[in-house]
């Protein structure tokens, strides 16, 4: 039950483009296609999960022991940097198919904030390790579904007529809106 | 470079927010007030102004290679002496902002005057580059935030000039999109009237 809750609060309550704010860059940047959505997503879920059990790791048996968790912002970056880097070299070993899939959202994920801002919100949230597990997948799947629902969207948005001044951006941040209004419905769900 | 010129280009020309739509995250998300908005912006800006004066001192040491993971320690140093600091002396407005200030590490903006600015300019260029980018920034934030809470709160910086709500969904998360979005179309007319 407790996980339950944690997976539809991080997908749909508490989404994490939606209503929290975190990914916007790359939620526009490949919002454009459907494809690319796909693929970013699978991507981000990949390299969430292992960032956040990485980093929660070191967090309790590093940083805390230590007594140093003012240093989590800048361990944390680097951690998920490194991560990053050694994903994409396994992967290009293990599974070039993969790779071809993934292999240009990688480099694009160090600055995506939804990455270490779940990190982050897991330390804040105390969650425990699997609990963490669950909740940074669930936040991917909901990253996956705000970017799968826009780019469906802004790829019929192409066939309409939109007054010059919105074209482009503004258009896309308004259907953000509108989508934001909508999951602003599951509120009261959890 | 004119200097001035340099400086004022994020304020308009370049401007973060509303041409290079760069740093959205933050620009959404601590935007519920003016104040809000100015004390995120500020904050920004301080990091920014200080890692541009950093890697332009260091940009002959630093082998090409390694370039982007030694900016984000810079960067990550001064994030979190902003975070330290406002914890100790803004402890509201930090509690306010809370995620936030951490992820000015992963802020595109900063990285990105890092590796397009500072690391091919002097310290002095750099040092007007960030503070001008910086400026820029927190205007944006500051404007976005004041509809914001003009709408939504019907308030400005605190002061309160209607009873009871405004129109609450400007203070939401929706309201945050939908402002940015009006905000940017605005600007690009106004920018294109003037070339």
């Amino acid at each position: 039950m407790e996980y339950f809750v944690i997976i539809i609060s991080a997908i749909f309550v508490n989404n994490i483009v939606l209503a929290k704010f975190l990914g916007i860059c790359p939620f526009m940047g490949v919002s454009s296609r459907l494809e690319t959505s796909v693929g970013m997503t699978g991507a981000v879920a990949f390299v969430m999960v292992l960032a956040t059990i990485a980093t929660y790791l070191i967090q309790y048996y590093i940083l805390v022991p230590l007594g140093i968790d003012f240093m989590q912002t800048i361990t944390f970056i680097l951690v998920i940097a490194a991560l990053v880097q050694l994903v994409e070299i396994v992967l290009k070993k293990v599974s070039p198919d993969l790779y071809q899939a993934l292999g240009i959202f990688l480099p694009l994920i160090t600055t995506n904030c939804a990455v270490l801002g779940v990190a982050i919100l897991t330390i804040q949230d105390k969650y425990n390790l699997p609990e963490a597990v669950v909740f940074s997948f669930a936040t991917a799947i909901g990253f996956g579904l705000a970017l799968v629902l826009l780019s469906s969207i802004r790829e019929s948005l192409e066939l309409v007529e939109v007054p010059k001044g919105m074209k482009g951006i503004p258009i896309a941040f308004v259907v953000a809106g509108i989508l934001s209004m909508a999951f602003m419905g599951f509120a009261g769900l959890v | 470079m004119n200097q001035w010129k340099n400086f004022t280009k994020g304020f308009v020309v370049e401007n973060a927010v509303f041409v290079q739509v760069l740093g959205m995250c933050p620009t959404l998300g601590t935007t519920t007030s003016a104040y809000n908005g100015l004390g995120m912006g500020l904050a920004t800006t301080f990091v920014l102004l200080m890692s541009n004066i950093v890697v332009s001192m260091v940009r002959n040491f630093i082998p090409d290679k390694v370039r982007i993971p030694a900016f984000i320690v810079i960067i990550a140093s001064f994030v979190t002496v902003v975070q330290l600091t406002m914890q100790a002396y803004l402890p509201a407005l930090y509690k306010e902002l809370g995620l936030f200030i951490p992820l000015i590490v992963v802020n595109c903006l900063v990285l990105g005057r890092a590796e397009a600015f500072a690391s091919k300019n002097n310290v002095w260029t750099s040092a007007i580059d960030g503070l001008g980018m910086g400026l820029g920034f927190t205007m944006a934030l500051f404007m976005l935030g004041s509809v914001r809470e003009i709408l939504g709160a019907g308030s400005w910086m605190g002061f309160k000039f209607i009873q009871g709500d405004g129109m609450l969904l400007f203070v939401l998360a929706p309201g945050a999109f939908l402002a940015l979005a009006y905000l940017i179309s605005i600007m690009n007319k106004l920018s294109k009237k003037n070339a």
